[in-house]
């Protein structure tokens, strides 16, 4: 008997709910800051989901071109383009969150030499 | 053909390295390695996907992530230090627009494919409602932060009543949408959830906008589980929940601070009374004692011990620069110098912290409230800069103020306190300060970057 997939999400989120708990209380209340700007980079972490809807499979020429005259391309056309968008927003907080991070970070490590 | 299992298991990694990355925020030493091993985790992430077979178009995929990153990068570079806070928020809601685009898009996909389920549709329904909610509430939050919005808590027709009306027909149109589908319920329940952002966060008075910057941090958190629960993706799913924990932690961190349930700051309309007057202790007929910035040079050039107690006000002024002068010549003729950071200083969590690096304030002299309080009976003098509600005495001394309570930085129980204020306006809270009318307490009034650069010169002369 085999768990289906729903239960096993549960399973990783509660567990990951618990490691998050702890991990978080032992970041320093100085870089609260740093943390949020870091977990807005983390939580671009949905570009995973975006690029399942940009660049799926229907979307490639040979199949685009198979696809029975049932299917409503535009419709399909307009999913592609709201998966092209969500991977731009994730990747602005991707790209925006680990570049802020490094910079705040290098504020505090600049005076850490002495 | 690569299994199912082989991504499974990276997937995994780029969470390991997710949950190593926040842990290197611990200490300052070991952070930027901490965002390192988080980066690593996401390209580990998005390389991973780009070999699944059910990705089998590239260039729209990174035409997407290019334009994110030029827009994303220059966006960190520019962006000022005590505009942080709406910039914060700004990117909360960015990851809720996406996740509430790529339940659409899934939809549509599948809907087209002939591919939907009761299970799917109300993972869509999940992941566009918490998507679209935190878009919209990130907005506005971040408009009153960054002046766009106004401020001041905006009372809804009927109070909270008309919102609980929008959320609970929220609530039914997604139901309706998870057992029936279709696009325009689709649509309407989005349309819902975006007002309803509206309504939660524009009565939230400005001052209050921290704890929703981190409530909704952790919204776009949950946002990723669910789209990780739409997918059936692991990565997903830690990945958000680790941001889910992190928002709801801060959010409770700032309510205690506060000394706030969490529903009480949510219901907004605190401080709609800008600057009134709430009953404190009984100041009797006590008159507050002026001073001049000479007076606390010349306390200050006779003291061993000094704590400054930075607030939002020097923040506004700008003012870090200056008083790292003053530490500087402080502790050049000798004195033991401190800042003290109460959780809530600043507009959001440890941005106190983040001005006082960018001045050069070395991270030991930066101490949290819970490690200075012993220390202000030894303190020779205080000097106050644009804090008020968190060194107010009361809230530790008269029951029956609204402050009572609330954890503050004990400044009254040092031996001298100069407080520098542009006025006698109270704080946020509207509460008299005693402190202010305490015989050791000296006001010197006036813009805080001013004072702060007339004290240095002062302390340099004498």
């Amino acid at each position: 008997m085999e768990i289906t997939t729903l239960t096993f999400l549960v399973t990783v989120l509660v567990f990951a709910g618990f490691i998050g708990y702890f991990v978080i209380w032992g970041v320093t209340p100085a870089l609260h800051t740093p943390l949020m700007a870091v977990t807005n980079a983390i939580s671009g972490i949905v570009v995973i989901a975006a690029m399942f809807v940009a660049g799926a499979e229907e979307f490639s020429p040979v199949v685009w071109e198979m696809l029975p005259d049932s299917v409503d391309a535009d419709k399909l056309f307009y999913a592609r383009l709201l998966g092209f968008f969500g991977v731009m927003l994730a990747s602005i907080n991707i790209f925006g969150g680990f570049a802020i991070t490094r910079r705040m970070l290098s504020m505090f490590r600049k005076q850490g030499r002495e | 053909m690569v299994s199912a299992d082989f991504f499974a298991l990276a997937y995994l990694g780029a969470a390991v390295l997710f949950i190593l990355g926040i842990k290197g925020l611990s200490h300052p030493k070991t952070a930027n390695r901490g965002n390192t091993l988080a980066m690593l985790g996401m390209a580990l992430a998005i390389g991973i996907t780009l070999l699944d077979g059910r990705i089998s178009e590239y260039l729209w995929i990174f035409a997407a992530m290019a334009l994110g990153a030029f827009i994303g990068i220059p966006l960190a570079n520019k962006v000022k230090t005590t505009q942080l806070p709406q910039m914060v928020a700004l990117f909360n809601g960015l990851v809720g627009l996406a996740a509430a685009a790529v339940a659409g898009g899934e939809f549509l996909r599948s809907e087209t494919l002939n591919a939907l389920t009761v299970t799917g549709q109300t993972e869509i329904a999940l992941s566009a409602l918490i998507g679209t909610l935190t878009f919209s509430g990130s907005v506005i939050a971040a408009g009153k932060l960054h002046g766009w919005v106004t401020s001041k808590p905006v009372t809804m027709p009927l109070g909270h009543w008309s919102t609980l009306v929008v959320l609970l027909a929220t609530l039914g149109v997604a139901a309706c949408f998870s057992v029936y589908g279709g696009e325009a319920t689709l649509l309407v329940m989005i349309g819902l959830t975006f007002l309803l952002g509206l309504m939660l966060v524009l009565p939230i008075g400005g001052a209050d906008m921290p704890v929703v910057v981190a409530l909704f941090n952790a919204y776009s958190g949950w946002a990723g589980v669910a789209t990780g629960f739409m997918l059936s993706n692991i990565v997903l799913v830690v990945g958000g929940s680790l941001v889910g924990a992190s928002g709801l932690i801060l959010t409770f961190i700032m309510c205690q601070a506060m000394n706030r349930s969490f529903l009480n700051v949510i219901l907004g309309g605190f401080g709609a009374g800008d600057g009134e007057e709430v009953a404190g202790a009984d100041l009797g007929d006590k008159t507050i004692q002026q001073a001049g910035v000479e007076d606390a040079a010349f306390m200050m050039g006779n003291a061993r011990k000094v704590v400054l107690i930075p607030g939002y006000g020097m923040a506004v002024a700008q003012a870090q620069h200056a008083l790292r002068e003053v530490m500087d010549v402080l502790e050049s003729q000798g004195l033991e110098v401190s800042f003290a950071i109460h959780p809530v200083a600043g507009r959001m969590p440890g941005h106190m912290n983040v001005l006082l690096a960018e001045a050069d304030v070395p991270y030991e002299n930066v101490v949290e409230m819970d490690t200075i309080n012993p220390q202000f009976p030894q303190t020779d003098v205080v000097l106050v800069i644009g804090a008020n509600d968190v060194v107010n005495p009361d809230a530790k001394n008269v029951q029956s103020s609204p402050l009572y309570g609330m954890p503050i930085l004990e400044a009254y129980k040092a031996k001298t306190v100069y407080v520098v204020k542009r006025s006698m306006r109270s704080g946020y809270s509207g509460v008299e300060n005693a402190l202010f009318y305490q015989d050791n307490t000296y006001m010197i009034f006036g813009d805080a970057k001013d004072v702060c650069e007339k004290l240095s010169g002062a302390l340099k002369d004498a």
